[in-house]
């Protein structure tokens, strides 16, 4: 039996880095670019060792400029492509997300998360990525952004990126964090065979009629890669529906309108969370990444306590899961919003909940949130 | 055939009918030049318009493959390589010609000029260098002359100017030539061979910006600045008999590498060899 069936049948340890870079693998993933940077760095190595095995291609880059770059051009070409970096590194890519974004080009970017601003601390853990990964880089756009707590949940969220890049043609980020990339977890990955994985949507018609951005009647018009006899124009300034450079308001104002419906009208299939509820709960805990592990631990000791509390984990941060948090948010007295950063994905929370009622529990000092923190919340505020 | 209906054939055959034309550039501009002698380059060599990429960067020559009928891509600024070289890794039977301006090239991308060369990776870089930042208004550029005046340079400019040929060279390239929007037969033939090159292959066709530089450095008109190249270039074999002092400012044409260096996507093969052979052998 070779290595890599074992993988499958046998749990085996593994890093979330690791787990991200199989992920990747197991989604199709034939090209990666990166620059090395704590706490991303395993993800390149290991796809550096794997792409090649699968024929697949890894290049080392100059900076993570090039290297987003480099991601959208073997995109374009037909690869299913990626990138991984940390806080320094996702600052540097945000020009070339927003031209992912404008082009319309599949792609994924992974950012694991380590503590800010500047450089940091590399080897700490942080949340504080999570509005950067959203607001990042100028301009209006939509994005979908993704949150494991787990060594397996960065797999499988790894091969979910993968999927609504290239269902959404879109840019997808993976915000990871230093603690899931690090941390080694047992874990058993799934069959292969049994992973279902989205292929970039093919065109009906001839060359001559081919419209890469065009409008109507879909929301993600296919886009046909380089050198298949499809000759068009992709721009970062805005384009007609041919990809054309234009100034007209006519042609900017449909396409700006489908870039944002292209992803408010799937969001039953875009947002992903999990709910533990307790009908009778006054307090809910919203929480994602590794913060929501230590969330679920509080409210385990909480509920053995006599408290009734529910519990919210966001998988899909962006874009923000406004219904499902008003829904929940709607049947308790007080939502606690533990997060390892001053308080970002709470702004949205309170948004939608509004400020009475929700209370923040932060941390950003390189230290795990611990599940006394959230404890001590949730005794606060219920009854 | 006649000279002209050849030209019109090329025109109808390359450029887009649909759309963007008249273009963005100022009457007078050498970029059109550049464009013609690369359509005409691509037609010498029978490339199917499908296997053509021709990927830009920003600014006017950013500008160029909107209007040609390959698969094109406008990018960042100073990116255009990196986004070549992903393409390139993917689509090796794909000629990628890269192009891109002084300022483009060499400020904002010189960190990705540099590894490209570096690696050797099998695009055709195309530079116009015109010596400053023409669509944002006549600022200095990594190649603007000592001494010129330019919007952001007043007070005339202080720096020293990037020498491309050098850079390339010194970098790892496997093919560098200069020519200029003058020599415009001489370009031609530069890019034929750069396409040709299996390697990183550097054309620098050296233009002129009469709308900034030369008004602000009063040098003249579109043709005054034409004029200028053909009677201030010289050729290689003309170089060798001149010092140093005699050369000074003079605009030197030739082929200066042209060397047989594995290319980056043919050694990842190998790369790609390998690792299947290890993976065999657990």
């Amino acid at each position: 039996m070779s290595k890599s069936k074992q993988k499958e049948t046998q749990p085996i340890l593994m890093q979330g880095d690791e787990a991200c870079a199989e992920g990747a693998i197991a989604a199709g993933c034939l090209f990666f670019a990166g620059y090395p940077i704590t706490p991303a760095t395993e993800i390149a190595e290991r796809l550096a060792r794997r792409l090649p095995q699968v024929g697949g291609f890894f290049l080392q880059m100059e900076d993570e400029i090039a290297s987003l770059a480099a991601v959208i051009g073997a995109s374009v070409g037909g690869a299913k492509a990626m990138t991984a970096t940390s806080g320094p590194g996702f600052s540097l890519m945000q020009e070339n997300i927003g031209y992912a974004a404008m082009a319309e080009i599949p792609c994924v970017i992974v950012d694991v998360m380590r503590l800010g601003p500047s450089t940091g601390r590399p080897t700490r853990s942080a949340q504080g990525d999570v509005m950067q990964a959203c607001w990042g880089t100028h301009g209006d756009h939509p994005i979908i952004a993704l949150s494991p707590s787990s060594v397996r949940e960065t797999f499988d969220l790894t091969v979910q990126a993968f999927n609504f890049s290239e269902r959404y043609r879109t840019p997808v980020i993976l915000l990871m964090e230093e603690i899931i990339g690090h941390m080694r977890e047992r874990v058993d990955l799934p069959n292969p065979a049994t992973i279902e994985l989205e292929e970039r949507l093919k065109t009906t018609v001839p060359p001559d009629w081919y419209k890469p951005y065009e409008n109507y009647p879909l929301d993600v018009p296919p886009l046909v890669p380089f050198g298949q006899g499809y000759r068009y124009h992709i721009t970062g300034l805005h384009h007609d529906e041919r990809g054309y450079p234009t100034d007209r308001p006519d042609e900017i104002r449909p396409w700006l309108r489908r870039l944002q419906l292209k992803i408010e009208r799937s969001l039953s299939d875009i947002l992903l969370y999990e709910e533990d509820r307790d009908e009778e709960a006054d307090v809910l805990v919203v929480a994602y990444g590794s913060v929501a592990r230590t969330a679920r631990h509080a409210i385990q000791v909480a509920r053995e306590r006599g408290r009734r509390v529910s519990f919210l984990k966001l998988q899909t941060l962006w874009p923000f899961a406004e219904e499902v948090v008003e829904h929940a948010a709607a049947r308790v007295d007080h939502i606690v919003v533990p997060e390892m950063n001053l308080g970002q994905l709470v702004l949205e929370v309170e948004r939608v909940a509004g400020r009475q009622h929700v209370h923040r529990v932060n941390k950003a000092d390189g230290t795990i949130m611990q599940p006394t923190e959230i404890l001590a919340a949730i005794e606060e505020w219920a009854r | 055939m006649r000279r002209s209906d050849h030209e019109s054939r090329i025109h109808d055959h390359y450029l887009r009918h649909s759309k963007k034309f008249p273009n963005v550039w100022c009457a007078g501009c050498g970029i059109g030049i550049v464009l013609g002698a690369l359509v005409r380059a691509i037609d010498n060599l029978q490339l199917h318009r499908d296997d053509v990429a021709m990927i830009s960067g920003i600014g006017c020559t950013g500008r160029m493959p909107v209007y040609v009928d390959f698969n094109t891509m406008h990018t960042t600024h100073g990116r255009a390589l990196a986004f070549a070289t992903g393409l390139k890794m993917v689509r090796p039977d794909m000629r990628v010609i890269v192009i891109m301006g002084d300022g483009d090239a060499l400020a904002i991308g010189g960190n990705h000029f540099i590894h490209a060369a570096r690696r050797n990776i099998g695009l055709t870089t195309i530079i116009v260098n015109n010596f400053v930042y023409g669509m944002t208004g006549g600022q200095q550029s990594p190649t603007t002359p000592t001494g010129a005046l330019a919007t952001t340079a007043p007070y005339g400019h202080i720096e020293q100017p990037l020498p491309i040929v050098e850079l390339a060279a010194a970098s790892g390239a496997a093919f560098v030539a200069r020519s200029t929007v003058y020599h415009v037969q001489e370009l031609e033939k530069y890019i034929v061979q750069a396409i040709t090159k299996d390697g990183f292959s550097v054309v620098e066709a050296v233009s002129y910006c009469h709308t900034t530089l030369g008004r602000i450095n009063k040098w003249g008109t579109a043709p005054d600045m034409m004029r200028y190249l053909k009677e201030h270039s010289i050729s290689q074999k003309q170089a060798e008999s001149l010092s140093e002092e005699e050369k000074g400012w003079k605009i030197v044409r030739g082929v200066f590498v042209d060397r047989d260096i594995p290319e980056y996507t043919q050694l990842y093969d190998q790369v790609i060899e390998r690792a299947q052979a290890e993976e065999m052998a657990e």
